[in-house]
């Protein structure tokens, strides 16, 4: 079959994640009013659980190939997407992602569009829509090469595990590896201890200036753990040194889209909302009713972070235990 | 050593953004320019390797506009040389962009080409990748430590997950992620120098953009928020909204 779909679906230590039943449904939806199949790739040198299981995303074919680097990856993409005459090869837009792509609209001389919320197909093409300028605007774009490459802003596509039925993963033979790699030496933890990305999280709590001290963040780790997520930070107190650089949110951070933000003691700038404002549910604690992270909120309280945390804590921790 | 940044005008990004009269394109009523804040700490991390180990710094941009305050920016920092690709379009996409690039930087040997994770007006993060690919060269993107030994780099880079740690035969192409350094100001010697300093252009075959941006729209306004209530008095309502209205505990 040619004119498919390709999917990166990304794995970490032989699990997938989420992102890649997202990634397969969204090109399953595209697919089907295209009238194209989802060819499913999974990068590893073993096995990935439930890689199977994108058939019921809706793949048509789930592949397995070897692992590497990027440029690597990008390799085996580009060729099948080639052999398949494939009119799109969709990823997530996470770091790997974003790592990948570009490499692979190179080799293919294809254009990409980055970042993507919303895909459709239109006159047999499939139009992508993405956020620009930090988010204060929205472009509507459309290949005109045969074939494009597009990453998807990980949280906003909807996974929907009714779209066909469990595959057979097929694995690849081993591509040889790209002339001139860097090699990967080593993957230190990251300051502070390994913990949830904010990238991957469902649920995040974000402290700013507000917060008033470093040690202040320990409330917003209760909060956190109570909620099943993790702690972001704005820009303010990542460059004061309170927090590290991987937990910053916005235009020169991480640009995340969880099912429910929470931001304490954040004015909301609009470096800020350009890395948060597509988050599902948005709740703004903060002392200034005039702040402008109300504005985007959909629900806030007006007062101090310090006696509001704790208290939402014990209130959500009683909620969860109620069921 | 041999070192280039690639960087590009952007809009400062406390500018209004609105789509222009042809619903496509940015107007630019209100907008000022600033050097893309990404491709700062590109020019600063090369002029820290020259001043670590001697060798030149060229900053490269392509531009259908004017961007020589933002090139003059990078010289009065300390930059060596500046070169121009004019460009007869605007906005071109990050192919096409790349494919411009590259033939550029054929024809400037280097050690390192530096460029910024992302351009933060169309916000692609492609650039660097593209052209490292285009010339095959290795790339490590967003790097947030680099540290030149002979003949290779060692960089580190935040991905999920962990700090990878990376070594990098030369030449290659690195992508410059915040945190990798504090860019200097540019001193007013530094500023007196660049007025003087000359702008190279170079004329280059432009290759066309490939993705069509068919309409430019303001994001969907988020439907109006409420404000629950003052301090902890609140708490128990919130979590009464977040748990029955809006279904996320
Ligand atoms: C090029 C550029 C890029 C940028 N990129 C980013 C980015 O990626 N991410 C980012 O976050 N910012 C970014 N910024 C910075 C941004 O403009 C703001 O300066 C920053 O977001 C402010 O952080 P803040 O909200 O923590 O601090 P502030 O703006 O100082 O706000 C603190 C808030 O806390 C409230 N407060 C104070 N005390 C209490 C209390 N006891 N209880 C409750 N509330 C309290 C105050 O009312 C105020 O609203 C960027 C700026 C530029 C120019
Ligand atoms: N027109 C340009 N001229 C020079 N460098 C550019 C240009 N466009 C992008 N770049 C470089 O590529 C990086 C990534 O840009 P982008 O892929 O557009 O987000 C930027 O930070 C710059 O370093």
């Amino acid at each position: 079959m040619t004119g498919e779909i390709i999917a990166f679906a990304e794995q970490r230590e032989g699990a997938l994640k989420k992102s890649a039943r997202e990634v397969v449904t969204a090109a399953a939806k595209v697919g089907r009013e295209l009238g194209a199949g989802v060819v499913a790739v999974a990068f590893a040198e073993g096995a990935v659980e439930g890689a199977g299981a994108l058939g019921c995303y809706g793949a048509t074919e789930v592949l397995l190939a070897g692992g590497g680097g990027p440029a690597a990856c990008a390799r085996v993409l580009a060729t099948l997407a080639r052999e398949r005459q494939a009119r799109a090869v969709l990823l997530p837009a996470s770091a790997e992602g974003k790592d990948i792509a570009p490499r692979v609209a190179a080799l293919l001389d294809a254009p990409q569009a980055s970042d993507c919320v919303r895909l459709r197909a239109a006159a047999g093409a499939i139009e992508a829509v993405r956020p620009v300028y930090g988010g204060k605007a929205l472009w509507t774009v459309r290949s005109r090469a045969p074939c494009f490459l597009a990453t998807l802003r990980p949280n906003v596509f909807t996974a929907d595990e009714s779209l066909g039925a469990a595959l057979e993963p097929v694995r690849l033979a081993p591509a040889g590896a790209p002339a001139a790699a860097a090699t990967l030496k080593e993957v230190l933890a990251p300051q502070g201890g390994r913990r949830l990305e904010v990238t991957e999280a469902d649920v995040i709590v974000a402290g700013g200036r507000g917060m008033k001290a470093p040690e202040h963040f320990a409330l917003l780790e209760g909060l956190a753990e109570a909620l099943g997520g993790t702690v972001g930070a704005s820009r303010a107190v990542v460059d004061a040194g309170w927090r590290p650089h991987a937990e910053q949110i916005g235009q020169t951070g991480k640009t995340v889209a969880p099912t429910l933000y929470v931001a304490c003691g954040i004015s909301g700038a609009i470096q800020h909302l350009a890395g948060m404002s597509s988050s599902r549910v948005i709740v703004a604690i903060n002392k200034d009713p005039e702040a402008p992270i109300f504005k985007v909120a959909d629900y806030g309280v007006v007062g101090d972070v310090l006696e509001v945390v704790p208290a939402l804590t014990e209130e959500v921790k009683k909620a969860k235990a109620a069921g | 050593m041999k070192l280039v940044a690639c960087v590009k005008r952007v809009p400062d990004t406390a500018s209004p953004v609105r789509p222009a009269a042809d619903g496509r394109s940015i107007d630019l009523g209100g907008v000022s320019f600033v050097l893309n804040p990404y491709d700062e700490y590109a020019v600063e991390e090369c002029l820290r390797i020259k001043d670590a180990r001697g060798g030149e710094v060229t900053v490269l941009s392509a531009s259908g506009a004017d961007a020589s305050k933002e090139l003059r920016h990078c010289l009065a920092m300390g930059a060596d040389r500046a070169v121009l690709v004019k460009d007869a379009a605007v906005d071109r996409d990050a192919r096409s962009t790349a494919a411009l690039l590259a033939a550029a930087l054929k024809g400037m040997p280097f050690d390192i080409a530096f460029f910024g994770r992302q351009a933060v007006d169309h916000d692609n993060a492609q650039v660097g990748l593209i052209v490292a690919t285009l010339l095959g060269l290795p790339a490590v993107a967003e790097v947030s430590q680099v540290e030149v030994g002979s003949g290779a780099v060692t960089v580190r880079r935040e991905a999920e997950g962990g700090i990878e740690v990376h070594e990098v035969p030369l030449p290659c192409v690195l992508t410059a992620q915040k945190g990798l350094n504090e860019p200097r100001y540019a001193s007013l010697k530094g500023i007196m120098k660049a007025k003087k300093m000359q702008i190279e252009e170079m004329a280059l075959e432009i290759p066309d953009s490939l993705l069509d941006v068919l309409r430019m729209e303001p994001p969907p306004p988020r439907p109006q928020g409420r404000v629950v209530g003052e301090g902890a008095a609140a708490v128990p309502a919130l979590v009464r909204l977040l748990r029955d209205e809006a279904k996320v505990l």
